[in-house]
């Protein structure tokens, strides 16, 4: 049989290279090719469920936080309260037409009764008894509620501005940022945001801690053989790599099972605040891109077990001479 | 600095004790010779084992002076020793053979931490293997294997790799009459390729069947001369005496 022609050999000592890099190549059989520890993959399995589910939680408030951001940033509502409908009702009228002049308003719309009746339902109920059935806000001394868009940030200078402008049409109207009254639940949603990312941090220190363990256990029980490869000339890293490769597997099994069940509980989370119906709720949803953060959640469980058990090993074996 | 390499190893007063016990070396200074055959004697528990340590760096001395291969063993950056390590081969007085590995990985190991292609390691390593004797039983795990035939895979891992120094702790313990002697002529051939080897044994027998050899003796730690070979080591073509 001939020789293989030069190149095609080249390629084949490359690639056997590239092999031998990915599997380890004969380095495996350097120490016993047995998993750092029998409930390791699971204890990653765990990690990255926990973290996963963290970071989905992270993500959902933060999109939240910024739909709704995002929708009340230029908003503000005018309240008209004044007991009398007639007078309420001028007021608003008048409000509304000094609101469409006014600089930087971009949109103004009053806000119809049947629209009102609806905010008030789950209080006051569809109608109220009464022989004109008329309508709640008819009924009841409920304020005109005109919605107000302005071109920019509903700020104290614009809210101040407004409130100015309205005072000598609509004495009796109340001028709100609506981003104000979200205020303490945006600060809600800061703190959660700051607690998913202790989690977070407090479960990768955990993952180490096991990583760590894990990794001195597997040196004490392999000693003995770590010693005979020292004595033939082997290399620190070279025992690291073995090491390394077997908790890779080991994170790798244990993080694929972990984002399937985070993705499963978090699609099952998923549609509970669904069926909620909140618009609120609505908002905490996941993108493409937020699913594919998640996605890198094994990964990054993987590449920290690794690097960990790199350095476990290494500190070990540089105690021995 | 690294000094030429006319001498293999020199120990300079060297000591060594363990912890805070009493030395088990004391004042040992010697020169070992490149492609020189040595054997080191002593009763039981007279240190030999302990000198070996220190021969195949597994050991640091507690004091005194260690030279090997030109180059200053005691302040040799830990990243270096296994270069050092690769220079040597080792047989253990209790074998250390991997017991998950089978006969021929134990023996491919050097070769294996050394780099060696698998294409390149099989026929050597199955060659070794024939020659001790072990041709057939090359996928046999340790555990399945007798004492002698341990031994004999041990020997075959410490010299499938040409080491420029073997070095021995009672190699022939374990194995018959004849399979000793097979060893003896397996390291004087080592020895003609101009490997420095040091067997250390107690059978005294061992010692005459290498005629060109040269005794070191330790009693009770401290090292003896019984030949004066040692301070008058014969002059070999091309390897200068002391």
């Amino acid at each position: 049989m001939s020789a293989p022609p030069a190149l095609p050999r080249a390629i084949v000592a490359r690639l056997r290279t590239v092999g031998a890099a990915i599997t380890g190549g004969s380095e495996t059989q350097l120490v016993p090719q047995t998993r750092l520890s029998g409930p390791m993959p699971w204890v990653i399995a765990i990690m990255v469920l926990l973290t996963a589910i963290a970071a989905a939680a992270g993500l959902a408030l933060g999109n939240l936080a910024s739909q709704a951001s995002a929708d009340l940033s230029g908003g503000i509502t005018v309240q008209v309260v004044n007991a009398a409908p007639g007078a309420r009702a001028r007021q608003a009228n008048d409000a509304l037409a000094a609101l469409r002049e006014s600089p930087g308003v971009a949109q103004v719309r009053l806000v119809p009764a049947a629209e009102v009746d609806a905010l008030l339902e789950p209080w006051l109920g569809k109608r109220v008894a009464s022989a004109n059935d008329e309508s709640v806000a008819d009924a009841l001394p409920v304020p005109a509620l005109i919605d107000v868009r302005l071109a920019g940030a509903a700020d104290g200078a614009a809210v101040n501005r407004i409130r100015a402008r309205l005072a000598k049409v609509a004495p009796d109207a109340r001028v709100d940022a609506q981003a104000g009254w979200l205020e303490p639940v945006f600060a809600a949603i800061g703190a959660l945001r700051w607690l998913a990312a202790a989690l977070i941090a407090l479960l990768a220190l955990t993952t180490i801690a096991a990583v760590l363990l894990a990794a001195r256990t597997a040196l004490d029980s392999h000693r003995g053989t770590i010693e005979i490869v020292h004595m033939l000339g082997g290399t620190d890293a070279q025992i690291a790599r073995v090491f390394q490769r077997s908790i890779a597997i080991d994170a790798g099994a244990g993080g694929a099972l972990g984002l399937a069940l985070a993705v499963a509980v978090i699609l099952a989370l998923a549609r509970r605040f669904d069926a909620l119906g909140s618009g609120l709720a609505g908002g905490a949803e996941l993108g493409w891109g937020d699913w594919l953060l998640l996605a890198l959640v094994p990964l990054a469980g993987v590449a920290l077990a690794t690097v960990t058990a790199r350095a476990a090993v290494l500190r070990a074996l540089r105690r021995m001479l | 600095m690294t000094e030429p390499e006319a001498e293999i190893v020199r120990f300079d007063n060297v000591g060594l004790r363990y912890g805070t016990d009493k030395e088990v070396l004391t004042d040992v200074s010697f020169t070992l010779f490149p492609g020189t055959f040595y054997f080191l004697t002593g009763a039981s528990g007279a240190g030999k084992t302990s000198l070996l340590k220190l021969l195949y760096l597994a050991q640091r001395p507690s004091r005194g002076k260690i030279s090997m291969f030109g180059t200053d063993a005691i302040t040799l950056p830990r990243e270096r020793l296994p270069g050092f390590r690769r220079r040597l081969g080792v047989v253990f007085q209790d074998f250390r053979l991997i017991p998950h590995l089978s006969a021929f990985d134990n023996v491919a190991l050097p070769l294996r931490v050394a780099g060696v292609e698998e294409d390149d390691l099989r026929k050597p390593v199955a060659d070794m293997l024939e020659w001790v004797g072990l041709g057939d039983r090359s996928h046999a795990r340790p555990a399945t294997l007798s004492g002698g035939e341990q031994q004999r895979v041990a020997i075959a891992r410490a010299v499938i790799g040409r080491p420029d120094m073997l070095v021995a702790d009672e190699p022939t313990g374990n194995v018959d009459p004849d399979m000793a002697v097979k060893l003896l002529r397996l390291f004087e051939a080592l020895n003609r390729l101009g490997t420095t080897v040091v067997v250390a044994t107690h059978d005294v027998h061992l010692l005459r069947k290498v005629p060109d050899s040269l005794i070191m003796r330790l009693d009770r730690g401290r090292l003896s001369d019984p030949t004066g070979a040692l301070r008058y080591p014969p002059r070999r073509a091309g390897i200068p005496a002391r």
